[in-house]
């Protein structure tokens, strides 16, 4: 409990500032979308003469700007890079921090076992996790009620699409766990989180463009691709392949992290 | 009952060797030095005690346990004092502390502020702002505040002025006398000498020499520069010294016997400067385990 305490408490600021960005992109894109709707359903049009391989490359085929559910489900997908760097962040550091920062020659001197170590940082990193997932539920629902001035929103689609975010955040923080396991040394965290962020990314939006399947199905990015939650209401079965990656990537952690020298400062 | 007791311990990171084929014990209640130069392995071996590292072969166990399958059991009762001190940035030093004491079954409380107050340390201050001696002096009392029975020390007075080195030294004796055996690692002979009751003596990953420390100082090694004029080297060529070196008019030589005869010969001698000092660590490995 008091490492728990600890490590909560070190995410605090992070989280902080997570939720307000996120927050703040929800606001400001769908206020922005939404201030234009009427100018946007020339955007349909204008849209449809694109090649469809662009489109496909920014996710931007199932759009429908003509309900503020459509127009979220584009701005849901800034929610995602925020949400994806954020995990691993919190992945990559999670243990290596201790290595990096030298400190782990004080917290593994200490009488706990490796594994309830991880065990613990895994639920504090999930903790913060959830509070940012929670502040994004909050921020959805606040902001697309507050700026809606037509019919009621179908909140199924939306809710669905909110649920999403806890796997989507648990595939960035394991994989990103395991990642700094297999290195030798984690020189520096965010050039790290942000490649695997935005690599996901890229692979989902352009492994979609090339119109290569078999790609595109490992990045997160396409298992939850917003407008096609939104749209059919339902979940892609692709989804198990981030839930296969979560449950593989968590036990072979514990492996190496187990098994790992933590070399000295000097 | 030995504390501690290393069979055949050995460690390669990889193909760079760490330690070859490590075997001692110790005992309860004992102040065990271990000395050796740096890269000799010394923080190897106390890494592969608290499990930061793992073993390439052999063992090594604490209180009679493993020290890997019951890892987390004997920490609870290691204080560990590493070479370097870096704790999380950001933190006060109480807080900190109080981190540090939360991992043991016992109340620390009292201890910790006898120890701190001891250590003449500022509670309040941020550890990023503390001074290298300072988080040193955080590193003693965050190793100390449980009363561990046994004290793993790796390199601990670098950074500590000489007051401090001797406060730290009278703490080391009454944990001793409480009962705590203590495991000194340095690099510096003077120091174990001072300290301790056995030496084990490591050198390029093997223990070449487990002494204790009566007959290390029987064999006491002076290490002697005289300068004058008119030096004979040749009244210098008797058993005892070795490596007998004529440089500018100064003559060095190493001494080990009644050093009353070595006194008597230089004081016939019309001398402009004389040394005698203790060898460095290295040149005691370089003259006599090569």
């Amino acid at each position: 409990m008091n490492i728990f305490k600890h490590e909560f408490k070190s995410y605090l600021k992070s989280v902080g500032i997570w939720s307000i960005s996120i927050f703040l992109i929800i606001l400001v894109y769908l206020a922005a979308f939404y201030s234009i709707a009427d100018d946007l359903s020339m955007m349909d049009d204008l849209l449809s003469s694109f090649p469809e391989e662009l489109l496909i490359a920014f996710g931007m085929t199932d759009l429908n700007f003509t309900s503020i559910l459509g127009m979220f489900g584009l701005v849901f997908l800034f929610c995602q890079i925020c949400l994806a760097i954020q995990a691993s962040n919190y992945g990559i550091s999670l243990v290596s921090i201790e290595e990096r920062e030298f400190t782990a020659d004080f917290l593994l001197a200490k009488p706990v076992g490796r594994g309830k170590i991880m065990t613990v940082k895994l639920l504090a990193a999930l903790a913060a996790l959830t509070v940012t997932n929670l502040s994004v539920w909050a921020s959805s629902f606040l902001i697309i009620n507050f700026l809606n001035d037509g019919p009621p929103i179908d909140n199924k689609p939306l809710v669905l699409l909110l649920a999403s975010i806890v796997i989507f955040q648990l595939f960035f923080l394991t994989v990103g766990l395991l990642i700094s396991l297999l290195m030798k040394r984690v020189r520096s965290v965010t050039p790290l989180s942000m490649a695997l962020a935005f690599g996901m990314y890229v692979v989902s939006a352009f492994g979609g463009m090339l119109g290569d399947d078999t790609i595109d199905v490992i990045s997160p990015f396409k298992h939850f691709e917003p407008n096609a939650i939104l749209t059919s209401s339902a979940f892609d079965p692709l989804v198990l392949i981030s839930v296969a990656a979560i449950l593989i990537a968590v036990p072979i952690s514990y492996r190496l992290y187990t098994k790992r020298n933590i070399h000295s400062a000097v | 009952m030995s504390i501690i007791e290393v069979n055949n311990l050995t460690k390669y990171y990889g193909k760079a060797r760490g330690i070859v084929d490590v075997s001692f014990n110790v005992d309860e209640g004992e102040i065990f030095g271990f000395i050796g130069p740096n890269g000799a392995g010394k923080s190897t071996t106390i890494r592969l005690f608290l499990s930061l590292i793992y073993p390439t072969s052999g063992e090594a166990k604490i209180f009679g346990k493993d020290c890997i399958k019951f890892g987390p059991e004997i920490r609870q009762e290691i204080g560990y004092l590493p070479s370097e001190v870096f704790y999380y940035e950001g933190m006060k030093v109480l807080d900190l502390l109080k981190y540090s004491a939360s991992f043991y079954k016992k109340d620390c409380t009292k201890r910790l502020y006898e120890l701190s107050e001891l250590m003449e340390l500022d509670l309040k201050r941020r550890i990023d702002d503390l001074s290298y001696g300072n988080k040193k002096k955080v590193g003693i009392v965050q190793g100390l505040l449980h009363s561990p029975k046994l004290i793993v020390l790796d390199e601990p007075t670098a950074g500590l002025d000489p007051l401090m080195q001797q406060n730290f030294f009278n703490l080391i004796r009454e944990e001793n006398q409480r009962g705590a055996t203590i495991f000194f690692s340095s690099h510096i002979l003077g120091e174990v000498q001072r300290l301790c009751n056995r030496v084990a003596i490591i050198k390029e990953g093997s223990i070449i020499n487990i002494q204790d420390i009566k007959s290390l100082q029987a064999e006491n090694y002076k290490k002697i520069r005289i300068a004058g004029e008119s030096l004979d080297e040749k009244a210098f060529k008797f058993d005892g010294i070795s490596n007998l070196q004529r440089e500018n008019g100064v003559l060095s030589f190493f001494y080990k016997g009644d050093i009353n005869q070595v006194t008597k010969l230089i004081s016939d001698i019309k001398l402009s400067d004389v040394i005698i000092e203790e060898p460095t660590l290295e040149e005691i490995f370089l003259h006599y385990y090569e």
